[in-house]
């Protein structure tokens, strides 16, 4: 069965389309997985995907209307049938006032247009090849110092092209590689969790040695300490940039500026607005997105699928956005036609986030030394929204809280659920770590391109404890 | 039409396709081999003050195929099902069963099966795709009108997702199964402020997802029109409910917020992959352990838990599961003690058991089954009483409805949950709204304190639709009956 090189697919969707306006955007993505616990392999995986997703436009005098469709598959794709399939979903739309026009290439990304000829860099056949054997020895020494492993090593490289009837054509390769590893006593309840990204060449082999350092790290960790119970109250914690990520991308996925000015966040202001411009810390903190930031590079133009983003904003260039600035809330995201209305720059959503505090920040080892008494908290879970309108969440810590006493980790501690809004706690920060490379414990399955500083904040509200590890 | 497999799946070839996989397995010295291949169709459309925000209509085929060989397994997919595509899925499954062997690891031997040869279809009137996209849209953007109309709503978000599962299994002992499962989930939110303070709040319609057709819109299990007609007034009062006392109450919890705190503290317990500990670096284990089925005393003796595959409308209802297996019923819990678990293929030999009770499942042909939950539900005590009886027996106690927001500690014993609407109850009688509830407590003595069960008028199937675990993580449908169940001395904790 014929195979359409992504290009060609577009092509042909965009010239059998005849609507309006049209959007197309085409992803292969190929995925290498292996997973284990107790030991033991339990899983492991070889994905290859195709997607092929058409926007139809159809003005009207009402607005704007968009039939969105998505075919999954690489051969002998319909691609009459699926512009066709588009074409008359944009008739069953209802459509939307005020919808701006698509963005033309001087809207768009000039590197990822550059790259439009290239063809999609590959598959990963062996990517995670030299993983079972270094396993294999990593299995041997935790089994003879009665340690148990449970971790996740996965390969994934997503090319993604998207044309546009307005005449933009881009590109985008994103390979990622991540690990965690879960380490626990067979004896007792202690545990520790340590988790990492990368992203590098396309098909550059998975890291050797990754699983075996993050071992090592695990190792060197107090985490067989005697482990005791502290009640519940508010204590000093230190956050690892881990935990900060989760809390920071649990914040961003509520900045959403239509919903906080129809009150339904804790960015609207009561009565009407945002809080856009307010100061929410007195820590010099910012939060930024940038697709082109080193190591933490995205996608740098809007690919908008199903409830994501926008389909009229296809194909705009995603600049650095400062959320917050200095400690000032600067901008929520914002399509174009919110901005247009609001008289503000659009500011879409963007995925990589980065917080960032003085140049000179200490590490969270200088962190640890330097505090008389206080909770390291490595790692959360199960973080809930509790009350929007604060955005109070309940979590709980994980695989790691330790007591910190006169500068020193003087032992392990049971495990908190806590209180606490992210927004509040901003305010509550009283130093702030340097800023790392860092996977979120619970977001790390989707979001996996974070930098965050560890940091110490006052008055973390732990509601109750378990006895659960 | 209803009780067919979707033709659009046998367009796909896939006798011949899995056919295809399986021989070649067989001819790399596979063990057990199994081939699926699957045709997935979903639809949705999200609105905001009744405006389409975004929406799409996704068709996703793949042919996936899993190998047992030389002590290690392998898995591999591709989204273009064909003879030829299977055969290379084939050679890549091999390929990392071998690379997995080399870990110095042995793989799990799959508990037998019978073989069995059938089509199986979900129970529905109505296929929501024959209904067209812009019809359904135009029903969420009426029920969204209808609401924003009525003070204080100020705004309405609005999402309907449709979704059609067809998929063909066939393995190297001889089954082949296709089945067709049909769900949709509409959901309205509507958002009021409080005049004088400029406060918000939101309200969620309490229908859920469901293993109905397009007849479950039409008012077949739950009244929408009710709903609709209902809810400003409630957000009406919830904009002006004083906040709980902080404390200990008596709960009576409806099912449209019980079916959650069953589904965490009880259908991921007793899942044996969390027992056996393969989700310990992720989704979390269960202080469960084998060793205590038909021990350990996991609530009141009114507490009565099955587990099933069958349930007419349950999200999780299936003829066979992706590794086979046949539906089946069995109670997890029995007059508050625990005697059984939720077993896949793989872990059903460490835990003795001789045959999988079908609790595999993959979000799609593209994914490796993975043990997942059947529809558990909490039993109604037939002749038991009405909400209202209840409701009238509680001499101060606070009525909570509508799951909202939910967390679970990694061996699922400590949890918090909040609800859509709580009313205070005094002498027998709602005594109107309160706000900031929420309810915490451990899996055990939460169950303990079940004090009173409702009777099988209060039951209702309730569910969730994106169910997440595993790595790479996968979405799975699940169902949840509760009756109306009360609860002494619960703690309780204010949030707002």
């Amino acid at each position: 069965m014929a195979e359409h090189t992504p290009q060609d697919t577009a092509e042909r969707v965009l010239a059998d389309c005849g609507a309006d306006g049209c959007v197309v955007v085409v992803e292969r993505t190929s995925t290498a997985y292996l997973r284990w616990a107790g030991n033991t392999v339990i899983g492991n995986g070889h994905t290859d995907e195709g997607r092929t997703t058409v926007a139809a436009l159809r003005d009207t005098p009402e607005g704007t209307a968009a039939g969105v469709v998505s075919r999954g598959g690489v051969r002998g794709l319909d691609t009459a049938g699926i512009a066709e399939d588009a074409r008359r979903a944009s008739f069953q739309s209802i459509p939307s006032r005020d919808a701006p026009a698509l963005p033309g290439p001087r809207e768009a990304p000039a590197s990822s247009a550059a790259d439009w000829d290239a063809p999609v860099p590959g598959v990963l056949e062996d990517a995670l090849a030299v993983v079972p054997e270094e396993l294999g020895s990593v299995f041997a020494r935790a089994r003879a110092e009665s340690r148990l492993l449970y971790g996740y090593a996965e390969h994934r490289i997503r090319t993604t092209y998207l044309a546009s009837s307005s005449g933009t054509r881009l590109r985008h390769v994103q390979p990622s590689a991540t690990l965690d590893l879960t380490v626990r006593a067979a004896d007792s309840p202690a545990s520790s969790w340590a988790g990492d990204s990368a992203s590098g060449d396309p098909l550059t082999p998975f890291p050797p040695g990754w699983v075996a350092s993050m071992d090592d790290r695990l190792r060197e960790r107090p985490w067989r300490k005697e482990r005791s119970v502290l009640p519940p109250g508010r204590y000093e914690v230190l956050l690892s940039p881990s935990c900060v990520a989760d809390l920071m991308l649990h914040m961003y996925r509520s900045m959403d500026a239509e919903e906080a000015l129809a009150g339904r966040t804790a960015f609207g202001r009561p009565g009407g607005g945002t809080r856009v411009g307010e100061r929410l810390t007195r820590q010099p903190l910012t939060l930024r997105s940038d697709p082109g930031s080193p190591g933490l590079g995205c996608v740098p133009f809007v690919v908008a699928r199903d409830a994501e983003g926008s389909v009229f904003d296809s194909g705009l260039a995603l600049r650095p956005t400062d959320w917050i600035a200095d400690g000032t809330l600067g901008a929520l995201v914002r399509d174009r036609r919110s901005a247009r209305g609001a008289g503000a720059a659009a500011t879409p959503r963007t995925d990589s986030l980065c917080l960032a505090g003085p140049a000179d920040a200490p590490s969270l080892a200088d962190m640890v030394a330097s505090t008389d008494r206080a909770l390291l908290l490595t790692s959360l879970w199960y973080l809930r929204q509790v009350d929007p309108g604060s955005l109070l969440l309940t979590g709980l810590t994980r695989d790691g809280v330790y007591l910190v006493e006169n500068g020193e980790i003087t032992g392990a501690v049971g495990n908190f659920r806590f209180e606490e809004s992210p927004l509040g706690m901003l305010d509550r920060v009283v130093e702030v770590g340097r800023t790392e490379r860092t996977l979120p414990r619970e977001w790390g399955d989707c979001s996996t391109r974070t930098a965050m500083p560890a940091l110490r904040v006052a008055g973390f509200t732990m509601s109750s404890t378990t006895t659960s590890s | 039409m209803p009780g067919d497999v979707d033709p659009g799946l046998f367009d796909l070839r896939p006798r011949e396709t899995a056919g295809a996989a399986l021989e070649r397995a067989a001819r790399l010295g596979s063990g057990h081999a199994s081939a699926r291949v699957g045709f997935l169709r979903r639809s949705s459309v999200f609105l905001h003050d009744g405006v389409p925000s975004s929406g799409s209509d996704t068709v996703d085929t793949a042919v996936s195929v899993r190998v047992l060989r030389g002590g290690g397994t392998g898995f591999a997919s591709l989204t273009d099902p064909t003879p030829g595509t299977a055969v290379l899925c084939a050679e890549r499954a091999v390929r990392m069963a071998d690379a997995t062997a080399r870990a110095g690891v042995g793989g799990a031997a799959l508990a037998e099966e019978p073989v069995h040869r059938a089509t199986w279809c979900s129970e529905y009137e109505v296929n929501p795709f024959d209904v067209p996209s812009g019809d359904r849209a135009a029903l969420m953007a009426d029920w969204s009108r209808r609401l924003l109309r009525v003070p204080p709503v100020s705004h309405v978000w609005a999402m309907l997702v449709v979704t059609e599962e067809n998929t063909f299994y066939a393995d190297s002992a001889g089954t082949e199964t296709a089945q067709r499962r049909i769900r949709m989930h509409p959901m309205l939110v509507a958002v009021g402020t409080h005049p004088r303070t400029g406060a918000s709040a939101s309200l969620r319609t309490l229908g859920g997802p469901s293993g109905q057709g397009w007849e479950y819109l039409a008012g077949t299990d739950w009244d929408w029109d009710a709903e609709l007609e209902e809810l400003p007034g409630h957000l009406e009062a919830k904009l002006h409910a004083p906040p709980v006392e902080p404390g200990r109450y008596d709960l009576l919890i409806d099912p449209s917020n019980l079916w959650l705190t069953l589904h965490e503290s009880v259908g991921h317990a007793t899942e044996l992959d969390r027992v056996l500990g393969h989700e310990a670096g992720y989704a979390g284990t269960s202080f469960v352990s084998p060793d205590r089925v038909g021990a350990l005393r996991y609530g009141s003796e009114l507490m009565n838990v099955t587990a099933d595959r069958t349930e007419p409308g349950g999200l999780a209802t299936v003829g066979f599961d992706d590794e086979g297996v046949a539906a089946q019923r069995w109670p997890l819990v029995e007059n508050g003690v625990l005697t059984g678990l939720q077993v896949d293929r793989r872990g059903a030999h460490t835990v003795g058991a001789d045959r999988s009770n079908g609790c595999a499942y993959a979000e799609s042909a593209a994914h490796a089954p993975l043990q997942r939950m059947p529809n558990v539900s909490l039993q109604p005590v037939p002749g038991g009483p009405s909400t209202e009886d209840l409701i009238s027996g509680m001499a101060d106690g606070i009525y909570v409805v509508g799951a909202a927001g939910w967390s679970i500690d990694m061996q699922r014993r400590n949890f918090q949950f909040t609800a859509q609407r709580c009313y205070r109850v005094r002498r027998g009688e709602l005594a109107g709204q309160l706000g900031g509830v929420a309810y915490q407590g451990t899996t055990l003595d939460f169950w303990a304190s079940l004090t009173a069960v409702g009777g099988t008028g209060t039951y209702r199937l309730f569910g969730a639709d994106l169910c997440a675990k595993g790595q790479p993580v996968q979405a799975a449908p699940v169902g949840h009956g509760c009756p109306a169940a009360l609860f002494e001395g619960v703690r309780v904790q204010r949030t707002a």
